[in-house]
C-alpha cells in the first residue's frame, strides 16, 4: 500500500512573496525589474483599484479619472520603461521581461488598465524593432514623459493593424488601407495619401500618432508597408465612436477613421527609390512578424495574473463563508475553515492555482526567452547584411550548415555532462547562427503557445475561480474583481490574434526539427527527475510528451481512412488540437523547472529559510496536479486524432502495429499517475492551512 | 541665511499591516508566526520621517539623508525596492533583527553608535530623524535614548512639522493633547525629533529615483554590520494582539433619530 497519503510533509506557511518569485522567475539579481515591479504594483492596487472600486468600468468614454491613470502611469516610470536610456527611458537592454511583468502587476487589479499601458508599446514596437534613426529617436523619445522644466506635447500611440469591419465589406485577412502617392515633385520628397479605418484600435480616444498597416494602391509603390500618421497631418484624423466593449473598459478603443496627407519618410524603416517606384525597406509582413513575435507573451501573462490574483480572496472567502452564523464559533472548524473543511473547494482551487503558475512559468519563460533572442537577432542581421544576405530564401540557404551543427550541439547536450565533448560544445556555444537557430525554434513555440494557453485555458479558470465564490463571485463587489476579470480574459484571448492565429503559427513551428531534438531531450531529462521528485509528475509528463510525439508523427506520416493526409494542409482538425496539447506540457514542463530553481537556490535567501521546505512541497505537488492533468488533456487529444480518423470498426489495436504501439504507451501512461492524486490531496491541505493576510491590499 | 543638514532617519521594516500577526513565543523570546515569510514595509512613523527629512534637503542645499536601519539585511534589501524609489537617501545598515520585542536602549545603543561612525559626520549639522512610535510595539523610548547617549539635549517627540526660520533656528509643533500642538523655538542643530504623521503625502514610486539610489544601496547592504541586539533580554510574561472589539446589536426598525441619541449618549458616557 502506497503510504503517500500519510506521509506527513512541511506545509506552506505563507503565501508565496516577492522572494519566492524573484527566484522561480529568475529575477533576483535584477534591481531595475524589482523596483518597476513595486511601482507598477502601488499604481494598480492604488489608483487602478480605486477606478475600478469606483465604477470607472461602467462608461466607454474616456473620464479625466481614466487620463488620471496614465499621468500615474508616467509618474511611475511605467510609460518608459519600454524606452532605451538615450531616449529617455532607464533600463538597459531588452525589455520583454520587464513589459511582461508591469502587465503581470497591472492586471492582478485590472487588464484594462495594463493593455492601456502597454497599447503604447505595441504603437511603439512596430518603429523599434524597423523604424529608422530618426523614426526611433522621434518617437520612442516623444513618448518618454517630460521632465521637470521641460516643454514639449508627450507623444501617445495607437497601432492601427486590420481588423474586420462586419457589413462593410472589408476581409479580416486582407489589409483594409491603402497608400498611393499624392504628390511627387522632382527632387522633393514624395507625399503619400493614406486612406485607413481601423476598428477596435486601443489608445484612439487620445493617441496623437498611430502607426499603421497599408497596402500599396498605387503602381509606385511596391508593396505593403507600416506608415506613421499624425495627429495634425493634412486631411482627417477622425477618432472615431468608442467601441461598445462589455470589458477592458479602462482602455481607450475606438474605431477611426483616417484620410491623410504625409511625407514618404514616415513609412516605417524608410524606402528606397529604384526606376521612380517607391520600395519600401519593410513590408507590412516583416513588421508585423517582428512585431507579434514579441508582444504576445504579454498578453498570455495578463490572463495569468487574474488566476493568481483570485487566491487569496477565494481562500478568504472560503475560511469566512460561515463566520457570524450561530453554528459557527471561534475555534470550531466550520469557523476556521469554512468551507475548506471539505475536499471539493480545496481541489478546485489547487485547480485554478496549479493553472495559473504554469501560465506564469511558461509566460516569463517566454519572455526571458526573448531578451536573450532579441540581441542574437540583430547580431544576425548584422552579420547577414555584412555579407550581402538578403530575403528568406539566401538566408534558408546559409542557415543550412548552422542547422546541422545546432542538431549535434543539442544531441550533444543529450549526454551526461562527463562524457560530453567540451571543445565541441564550447564551440558550438560560440556559433552566433547555432545558437540563434536553436533560440528561435523555442522562441517561435513559446511565444504562440503562451498566448494560446494562458488565455484560453485561463478563462476557463477563471470562470473557475468564479465559481467558487459561489453567487458572491459574480456580484460588483466581489473581492478581487472577479467576475470583471473572468470576462476580461476573452478578450485576451483574442487580443493581437485570437486563438486560432496562435495554433496556425505553432502547428508550423512545432514540427522544427531542431525543436523536436530538444523536445526529445527534455523527455529524457523529465524521466531522470521523475527517479528523485516522483511527486512532480515528471513521469507522467514524460509519457504525454512521448505519447505526442509519437502521434504528431504517426499523424504526419498516416492517412485517414479516405486516404485523405491527416497532418498538413488545410487539416486544422488535425493540427490545431495537437498545438493545444503541445501548449499543456510546455506549461506542465515549465512549472517543474521553476520549482526545482526555487529548490536550488532558495536555501541561498536567508529571508526563505524559514519556510522554503513548506513552499518547495506545495509547488512540487502542484507541478504534480499540472503534470497529471496535461498528461491527461494530451492523452485525450492524441486519442481522439489517432484513432478517431480510423475507419469505423476497422481500428483494433491487436491488429495494426501502429495502433497496438499507441495502445501500449497509453497504458503506460495512464500507470504514470499513481500517486498524483496524493499531489492534488497534499496540495489542499496546504492550500486549507495557509496563513492569508487579514484583508486584500486594493479597495472593493 | 542657508543651512545645510546631515539628517540620519532611523527606520527599519515592519510586518504589513494587513498580514495575520499572530504572536509565537520562540526558542530566543517572542515573536510573530511566520515573521521573516511575511512581507515588510517601512515602519510608517519612520517613513513619516524619511519623507520630512526628504523634504527638508530638498529645501537646504548641500544637505543629506541618510537611512539608518537595523534589520535582516536580506529583508531591508526587499524593502529598498520600493523605499529607495521614494526619495534620495544614502543607506546605513545594521544587520539584526527588526523585532518588535527587542529592548530599545540595546537598539538605541546600536543606532547611536552607527551614527557616531558615519564617516564625516559634523554634529553641528546633525538631524537625527526617527519616528515618535512604532508599528510593530510602541515602547516609544527609543529616540530619547538615542539622543542621551550622541549628547543631543534637544528632543522632540511627536512632531508635526518643523520649519526652519530665517535666522536657522527651528520652529517645531509637537502633538498634545486635545488636538492642540507645542510650539517650541530651538536654536538650530543638533536636535533629535520623533515624527509623528507630519504633514506630507507619501511620494510616488520613481524606478529612476530608485536606481541612483541603489547604486549607494547595495554596496552598503554587503558591508551591513551585525548589530548586536538580542531579544533574550527582556522577559515577557505573556504577549498578545491588541483585542478588536465589536459590539454589534440588531434592533430592528428603530427611528433615527433614537439611534443618533444613544450614539451621543454613548459617546459622552
Amino acid at each position: 500500500m502506497s503510504t503517500a497519503n500519510i506521509e506527513k510533509r512541511a506545509l506552506m506557511s505563507t503565501l508565496p512573496g516577492d522572494d519566492v518569485r524573484q527566484i522561480m522567475w529568475r529575477f533576483t539579481d535584477r534591481y531595475d525589474l524589482q523596483m518597476v515591479i513595486q511601482s507598477a504594483r502601488s499604481v494598480a492596487r492604488g489608483v487602478i483599484a480605486r477606478m475600478v472600486a469606483d465604477k470607472q468600468r461602467h462608461t466607454h468614454d474616456w473620464t479625466p479619472e481614466k487620463q488620471a491613470m496614465l499621468k500615474a502611469f508616467d509618474e511611475a516610470g511605467i510609460t518608459a520603461a519600454f524606452m532605451e536610456p538615450e531616449q529617455g527611458g532607464y533600463i538597459t537592454g531588452p525589455k520583454n521581461l520587464v513589459l511582461a511583468m508591469i502587465a503581470f502587476e497591472l492586471c492582478w487589479v485590472d487588464a484594462g488598465a495594463a493593455t492601456a499601458s502597454l497599447a503604447n508599446n505595441l504603437a511603439l514596437e512596430p518603429i523599434h524593432e524597423k523604424g529608422t534613426p530618426e523614426q526611433i529617436q522621434k518617437y520612442m523619445g516623444g513618448c518618454v514623459p517630460p521632465k521637470p522644466g521641460e516643454s514639449r506635447k508627450m507623444l501617445r500611440g495607437s497601432f492601427a493593424l486590420t481588423e474586420p469591419l462586419p457589413y462593410v465589406g472589408v476581409d479580416a485577412g486582407m489589409l483594409s488601407g491603402k497608400i498611393r502617392i499624392a504628390e511627387w515633385k522632382e527632387g522633393k520628397e514624395p507625399i503619400l495619401q493614406v486612406e485607413k479605418r481601423g476598428r477596435f484600435i486601443t489608445n484612439m480616444g487620445y493617441a496623437n500618432f498611430v502607426t499603421a498597416s497599408v497596402d500599396t494602391d498605387d503602381p509606385r509603390i511596391k508593396s505593403s508597408c507600416m506608415v506613421i500618421l499624425e495627429e495634425g497631418d493634412p486631411g482627417l484624423y477622425d477618432r472615431g465612436a468608442p467601441t461598445l466593449k462589455l470589458v477592458h473598459q479602462l482602455s481607450s478603443t475606438h474605431d477611426p477613421i483616417f484620410s491623410l496627407k504625409v511625407p514618404a519618410s514616415r513609412i516605417i524603416g524608410g524606402y528606397t527609390v529604384k526606376d521612380g517606384v517607391i520600395i519600401p525597406n519593410f513590408n507590412n509582413s516583416e513588421v508585423i512578424e517582428a512585431v507579434f513575435r514579441r508582444t504576445r507573451v504579454t498578453v498570455g501573462i495578463m490572463t495569468t495574473a487574474k488566476l493568481l490574483s483570485a487566491i487569496e480572496p477565494v481562500i478568504r472567502y472560503q475560511r469566512t463563508r460561515f463566520r457570524g452564523g450561530d453554528s459557527a464559533t471561534p475555534g470550531n472548524p466550520r469557523y476556521d475553515l469554512g468551507i475548506q473543511q471539505k475536499e471539493d473547494p480545496c481541489h478546485r482551487l489547487v485547480d485554478v492555482w496549479a493553472t495559473g503558475e504554469a501560465g506564469a512559468s511558461l509566460g516569463f519563460e517566454a519572455a526571458r526567452l526573448f531578451d536573450v533572442f532579441d540581441p542574437m537577432e540583430q547580431q544576425k542581421n548584422e552579420l547577414f547584411e555584412k555579407q550581402g544576405i538578403k530575403g528568406p530564401r539566401a538566408q534558408m540557404k546559409a542557415f543550412m550548415e548552422p542547422r546541422k551543427k545546432a542538431l549535434e550541439y543539442i544531441d550533444l547536450m543529450a549526454k551526461p555532462a562527463s562524457q560530453r565533448d567540451k571543445k565541441r560544445v564550447a564551440e558550438l556555444e560560440s556559433d552566433l547562427l547555432v545558437q540563434y537557430l536553436i533560440k528561435e525554434s523555442l522562441a517561435d513555440v513559446f511565444c504562440p503557445a503562451c498566448k494560446l494557453w494562458n488565455t484560453g485555458q485561463g478563462a476557463t479558470m477563471m470562470r473557475e475561480a468564479v465559481s467558487l465564490m459561489g453567487g458572491y463571485g459574480i456580484t460588483e463587489d466581489c473581492p478581487g474583481f472577479l467576475t470583471q476579470k473572468w470576462s476580461d480574459a476573452q478578450l485576451e484571448a483574442t487580443y493581437e490574434g485570437p486563438e486560432c492565429v496562435q495554433r496556425r503559427q505553432m502547428s508550423l513551428t512545432m514540427v522544427n526539427e531542431i525543436f523536436l531534438a530538444q523536445f526529445k531531450n527534455w523527455i529524457s531529462d523529465l524521466r531522470e527527475l521523475a527517479k528523485r521528485k516522483p511527486e512532480m509528475g515528471s513521469e507522467a509528463l514524460a509519457g504525454a510528451m512521448e505519447l505526442w510525439l509519437w502521434s504528431l508523427e504517426y499523424l504526419e506520416n498516416h492517412k485517414d481512412a479516405n486516404g485523405k493526409t491527416l497532418y498538413g494542409g488545410q487539416r486544422q482538425g488535425v493540427m490545431f488540437p495537437m498545438t493545444d496539447a503541445l501548449a499543456w506540457l510546455l506549461g506542465a514542463r515549465q512549472l517543474i523547472l521553476d520549482t526545482l530553481e526555487l529548490e536550488e537556490k532558495g536555501p541561498q535567501n536567508p529571508v526563505l529559510a524559514e519556510g522554503l521546505l513548506g513552499v518547495v512541497n506545495f509547488y512540487s505537488d502542484l507541478c504534480g496536479v499540472q503534470a497529471a492533468r496535461a498528461a491527461g488533456e494530451v492523452g485525450r487529444i492524441c486519442t481522439e486524432l489517432v484513432y478517431g480518423y480510423q475507419a469505423k470498426g476497422c481500428a483494433c489495436a491487436a491488429s495494426d502495429a501502429d495502433l497496438k504501439a499507441f495502445a501500449g504507451l497509453r497504458a503506460k501512461n495512464d500507470v504514470a499517475f499513481a500517486g498524483l492524486r496524493f499531489s492534488k490531496d497534499r496540495a489542499a491541505e496546504a492550500v486549507a492551512h495557509v496563513m492569508i493576510p487579514e484583508a486584500l491590499d486594493y479597495p472593493l | 541665511m542657508t543651512t545645510a543638514f546631515h539628517i540620519v532617519v532611523c527606520g527599519s521594516l515592519v510586518p504589513d499591516p494587513l498580514q495575520t500577526l499572530e504572536p509565537v513565543q520562540g526558542p530566543t523570546g517572542p515573536g510573530l508566526k511566520n515573521e521573516m515569510m511575511l512581507p515588510s514595509v517601512l515602519d510608517p512613523w519612520a517613513g513619516h520621517s524619511l519623507f520630512e527629512a526628504a523634504n527638508l534637503a530638498k529645501h537646504h542645499p548641500g544637505s543629506k539623508v541618510t537611512l539608518l536601519s537595523l534589520g535582516p539585511k536580506a529583508k531591508l534589501q526587499q524593502l529598498m525596492m520600493t523605499i529607495a524609489q521614494k526619495v534620495p537617501f544614502e543607506l546605513v545598515c545594521l544587520d539584526g533583527s527588526a523585532s518588535g520585542f527587542v529592548d530599545s536602549g540595546e537598539v538605541a545603543a546600536a543606532l547611536a553608535g552607527a551614527i557616531e561612525k558615519i564617516p564625516g559626520l559634523d554634529k553641528t549639522k546633525l538631524l537625527v530623524f526617527g519616528g515618535c512610535a512604532s508599528a510593530s510595539r510602541d515602547a516609544g523610548t527609543t529616540m530619547q535614548m538615542i539622543a542621551e547617549q550622541l549628547g543631543v539635549s534637544d528632543v522632540f517627540l511627536a512632531v508635526d512639522e518643523l520649519k526652519v526660520q530665517p535666522d536657522g533656528s527651528f520652529r517645531i509643533l509637537e502633538r498634545i493633547e486635545g488636538g492642540q500642538y507645542q510650539v517650541s523655538s530651538c536654536a538650530g542643530a543638533p536636535a533629535v525629533i520623533g515624527w509623528a504623521t507630519g504633514n506630507l503625502p507619501e511620494p510616488p514610486n520613481n524606478p529612476q529615483v530608485g536606481m541612483a539610489n541603489m547604486r549607494g544601496i547595495m554596496p552598503s547592504l554587503q558591508k551591513a554590520v551585525p548589530a548586536a541586539v538580542k531579544t533574550d533580554k527582556i522577559k515577557f510574561a505573556s504577549v498578545e494582539l491588541p483585542k478588536q472589539q465589536r459590539q454589534t446589536r440588531i434592533v430592528k426598525d428603530t427611528p433615527v433619530d433614537e439611534i443618533a441619541k444613544e450614539i451621543v449618549t454613548w459617546i459622552k458616557g
